[in-house]
Parts: C-alpha cells; structure tokens; sequence
C-alpha cells in the first residue's frame, strides 16, 4: 500500500484524501466520491457488498494514478476504494486530484474512476430488501495479448 | 516422467460462490499453460464447469493471456468482469 492509493475495509474520510493532494502552485482540487445508491434496474438497494483480490488492486490502483498524473503533468493525486458491507449514503470510492489549473485535475481524476471501472479487481453484490443478493455484471479487462 | 509444477489457483465474488473456497492448490506437469490450469479447475467440480471456458485471469497479480507459462509457486487468479466504483 503506497500513501496515495489504497484499499480499505474502514469508513472513507473525503478529508483524509484530500489531505494527501495539494500544493502551493496549485490553484485547482478536484474530488470524486462514489456512493453506494439505494435503487438499481427498478430495484430497491439496501447494501452493497464489495470483494478485491487486494494484493493485486493496491498495485493496479498505483498505475492507474501513475498514468493520470503523467496525464495531468501533477503528482498530486491520491485515490482509495473501500470492501466489506456498505450501506446506502456510505462511499465505496474517492479520488483527489490537485494541479495548478481546473483542465487537468478534472481530467485526471475522470482518467482514475473510469480505469477504476475498468480494470481494477474490484466486486459488488448488491443486497435487496427481500434478502436476495446478486453479483453485478461488471467490465470484462483486457489481458495482454502476448505472455511475457 | 514429466515433473509436476504446484500452483494455487484463487477464486473472487462469483467464481468465488462456484469454488465454494477462495484458493485452491493444483498439481500440473510442467510446461503447463495458464489455460491448462483453467481446464483442471473447469474439471474438477460440476460448480466449476460453471467458470468461463477462457476466464480472465491474472498470474501472480498480473493480467496476464492464457497461453502464459506457469511455474511452481505461481499464484493464477480467476478473475469475474470487475465491478469496482
């Protein structure tokens, strides 16, 4: 686990992220929090349930804000995504980006949640009110094509 | 004799409710592709045959084509289309 990117089972503090971006020259934060809804297809939510293979997300994550930050030409970016049982209102995610202008940091923390979404080993099972749980139909990653 | 290779093979969210376990440990010749521990797994339960033919997969916590290579110790994980955000 690097300080900018992580995985965690605790509550995320939106301040705790935004702590860890920031700099006298830059002029632009942006913040990005996914919260976990309480309807989805018509369907009453009532939780989520989030898996991840850790000790491959933490490394994946550090990429993917390795290639923002070259993007946005800012190192200041920090991005963490939480598993265990949620409940509705509760963050599942949250990216900070700081640079010295509006363009870049939005675009990176785009970059983040989008890749995120993407390719990070990340699950959710969604919990009904009737106690059903279901396993959502996620993005399916593209492995490369040649073996190393 | 061709000499055996052991490999632990991890299971997520839905493959995970297939296996019934989260890791596995599989005994394969060596040479064996990523795709034949695919087959050995897909073989050893009827719950498991429920796994894609060609799942994605990663081999020691990298994305990684199934035609890779695997080596003692390796660690192959079956990996469901992500879902994180």
């Amino acid at each position: 686990m690097s300080e900018r990117a992580w995985i965690t089972r605790d509550p995320i503090s939106a301040d705790d992220v935004l702590r860890r971006v920031g700099s006298a020259g830059d002029g632009a934060v942006v913040a990005f929090l996914g919260i976990v809804r309480d309807h989805n297809d018509g369907r009453r939510v009532v939780g989520m349930h989030y898996d991840a293979y850790i000790e491959m997300a933490e490394p994946v994550l550090e990429a993917i804000l390795a290639e923002a930050a070259a993007r946005a030409g800012s190192e200041r970016i920090a991005a963490v995504h939480r598993i265990g049982e949620l409940g509705i209102g509760e963050a599942s995610v949250a990216i900070a980006v700081s640079a010295p202008h509006r363009g870049e940091a939005f675009d990176a923390c785009r970059y983040v949640i989008e890749e995120i979404k993407r390719r990070l080993p990340v699950w959710k099972e969604e919990r009904y009110a009737d106690g059903v749980a279901r396993w959502l139909e996620g993005t399916t990653p593209e492995a490369p094509e040649v073996s190393r | 004799m061709t000499p055996i290779i052991h490999v632990r093979a991890l299971f997520f969210a839905l493959y995970r409710d297939f296996a019934g376990v989260g890791e596995m440990e599989l005994a394969l010749p060596a040479g064996a592709t990523a795709l034949a521990a695919v087959e050995r797994v897909r073989a050893s339960s009827p719950a498991l045959a429920r796994l894609p033919e060609q799942p994605v997969v990663a081999v020691n916590r990298e994305y990684a084509p199934l035609d890779t290579e695997m080596h003692d110790g390796d660690e192959i994980a079956f990996l469901p289309p992500v879902a994180g955000g």
